[in-house]
């Protein structure tokens, strides 16, 4: 029983790293509808940038704002010249420009920092916590346990900022309903600008951390693809929704690998979440927390 | 009601609008004013133009002819933003609040451009910005108990039935303190007791906050109560404007209605 445990934790864990990736999709699609495929390219432009101030000679306490101050810029400019220019467009026109903004981004970060693969290092070992095997016999990563612990600082801040702030609150409006949130004075550009900005820095704490586990390298664009089954569990336009769908797709897919993948011939963590999100899509198309869309003929 | 009141100067003077989509004219050459503190309110058939109206003053269409003067100064192509920091609220025929957030959240985002605090003040959450946020706060609760609405101020907005909707989006509108308050058939689908509660906040409002009104409504025992002045639409044109008795008595409208043309 405390290797099922440990293997839950394990998952559970490490899906609040998909999570990460999850929470700035819904950002962006909340406020502006536009499912921002290029997220996971701002990820892997995050830690690399990082990367490439560290190599330059900047201390981590110095990279990591001034990263920031990058993420956010890209943001801004890429909803000023890319998205701005196409509002009420169809949504297929707007997901096909993120497509290509992320061959656009990748290939920006790669021009300026080069290709080659690089080690993050953040000071956390992916190693058991001592503590916790001597008390309970379980391994659980001090790496992911860290990991777990920044999402959840960064989710408890965004709940809040959303909950009890003007700015959150015209967040919210501007999601809900763009006209009404037009005609009581809610500035939509300057709204979408800061939910670009904010998509922004979540795509560098999720930078980070990825970097940190996979290495910086170009495939760290598709964990993108790892946030499509989390998104499509906890619904396109639910914080909530992301974290627990993260968690679910976390937990399920190392349990999955675990119990049922010695009977395939193992390694069907990589596509059980896929199975998983196509179920869902057959049983609730919505997610979990979706908003559910009733049409009346 | 139509008594005479404190009514004082032009607030909004309307000259000439013309609007069109294409090949189809929505207003054609409309002149009218609305003065300070008197409750005006825009009448006609369906599609006689009373909403392209009222979304040409509220800036949400562009006219391709005429001017709209309001507080004395010329406004050509106004946005819906511009408007709103003009003082100009408004309610809209098929509600559009913000359905998943509280009653109290949504009457908050009509005091949106009362607050000054910047993004990095509120999100460290010092001083002003939280000083503001409690002096608006009670701002909201005025409204709340003026509109009667406390007992749901935690509701989902999406959960409430229809007629509290309604008056929901009245609070919105009222919390900007806005000098011109346009409502865009607040009476629509409610029961009798619904409309009396309805007509009661418009006149209180008017009354109490010398709030100027504009507003469309089809059920004309309602209008010629409530109102000072109406002005009727038909087909997009003027047909007339005036106190309820001229308006009620006048051969055009009446064949407007009655569809003798």
């Amino acid at each position: 029983m405390s290797f099922f445990f440990e293997v839950l934790i394990g998952g559970l864990l490490s899906g609040v790293m998909y999570s990460l990736v999850a929470l700035g999709f819904v950002l962006i699609y909340k406020a502006s509808g536009v499912f921002n495929f290029a997220q996971g390219a701002m990820v892997f432009f995050a830690a690399l940038t990082y990367v490439g101030l560290l190599e330059v000679g900047l201390s981590p306490w110095l990279a990591i704002p001034a990263t920031l101050a990058v993420m956010v810029v890209l943001a801004l400019v890429t909803e000023r010249v890319v998205l701005r220019p196409l509002v009420n467009q169809p949504q297929i026109t707007l997901f096909m420009a993120t497509i290509g903004l992320t061959f656009f981004i990748e290939g920006l970060a790669q021009m300026i920092w080069g290709a080659n693969v690089r080690g993050l290092e953040l000071g956390l070992q992916d190693e058991p916590l001592q503590w916790v095997t001597d008390n309970t016999g379980m391994n659980v990563s001090k790496f992911d346990l860290a990991a777990a612990g920044v999402a959840a600082v960064l989710v408890t801040v965004l709940a809040l900022f959303f909950s009890r702030t003007r700015i959150g609150r015209a967040l919210r409006a501007v999601a809900d309903d763009h006209q009404a949130a037009l005609a009581v004075g809610i500035p939509l550009q300057q709204i979408w600008g800061i939910v670009w900005g904010v998509a922004g820095a979540v795509a560098l704490v999720a930078g980070l951390l990825w970097g940190a586990r996979n290495g910086v390298q170009y495939a760290l664009t598709f964990v993108a693809l790892k946030a499509l089954p989390v998104l499509i569990l906890g619904g396109f336009d639910s914080v909530p929704g992301a974290i627990v769908g993260g968690l679910i797709i976390g937990a399920t897919e190392k349990l999955a690998e675990v119990y049922l993948g010695p009977y395939v011939g193992g390694g069907i963590e990589g596509w059980f979440p896929y199975v998983m999100a196509l179920l869902f899509l057959l049983v609730r198309p919505e997610g979990l927390f979706g908003e559910k869309i009733i049409r009346r003929i | 009601m139509s008594q005479p009141r404190h009514i004082g100067d032009v607030l909004l003077k309307v000259d000439n609008v013309s609007l069109s989509f294409g090949g189809v004219k929505a207003l054609t050459d409309i002149s009218l004013d609305v003065r300070e503190h008197e409750v005006r309110a825009i009448i006609g058939p369906n599609g006689a133009g009373k909403s392209s109206m009222l979304n040409v003053i509220n800036g949400v269409y562009h006219p391709q002819q005429g001017t709209i003067t309001i507080h004395g100064k010329v406004r050509r192509d106004m946005n819906t933003y511009a408007a709103a920091s003009h003082g100009i609220a408004r309610t809209f025929q098929n509600i559009a609040l913000f359905r998943g957030m509280s009653v109290l959240d949504n009457i908050m985002t009509g005091r949106n451009l009362k607050m000054k605090a910047t993004l990095f003040e509120q999100a460290i959450w010092i001083g002003r910005a939280r000083r503001e946020e409690l002096a608006n706060r009670r701002k909201v609760e005025e409204v709340i108990d003026f509109l009667e609405i406390q007992h749901i101020r935690k509701t989902p907005v999406g959960r409430l039935p229809y007629g509290l909707q309604k008056r929901v989006e009245l609070a919105r509108a009222l919390a900007a303190e806005p000098s011109l308050l346009l409502l865009d058939e607040p009476m629509a689908g409610m029961n009798v007791e619904e409309k009396q509660d309805m007509c009661r906040f418009i006149l209180d409002v008017n009354e109490q906050y010398g709030t100027t009104i504009v507003l469309i409504e089809h059920d004309m025992g309602v209008v010629m109560d409530i109102s000072d002045r109406v002005v009727v639409l038909d087909y997009g044109k003027k047909i007339g404007d005036g106190s309820p008795d001229e308006v009620r008595n006048n051969k055009a409208v009446i064949d407007a209605y009655l569809g003798t043309h």
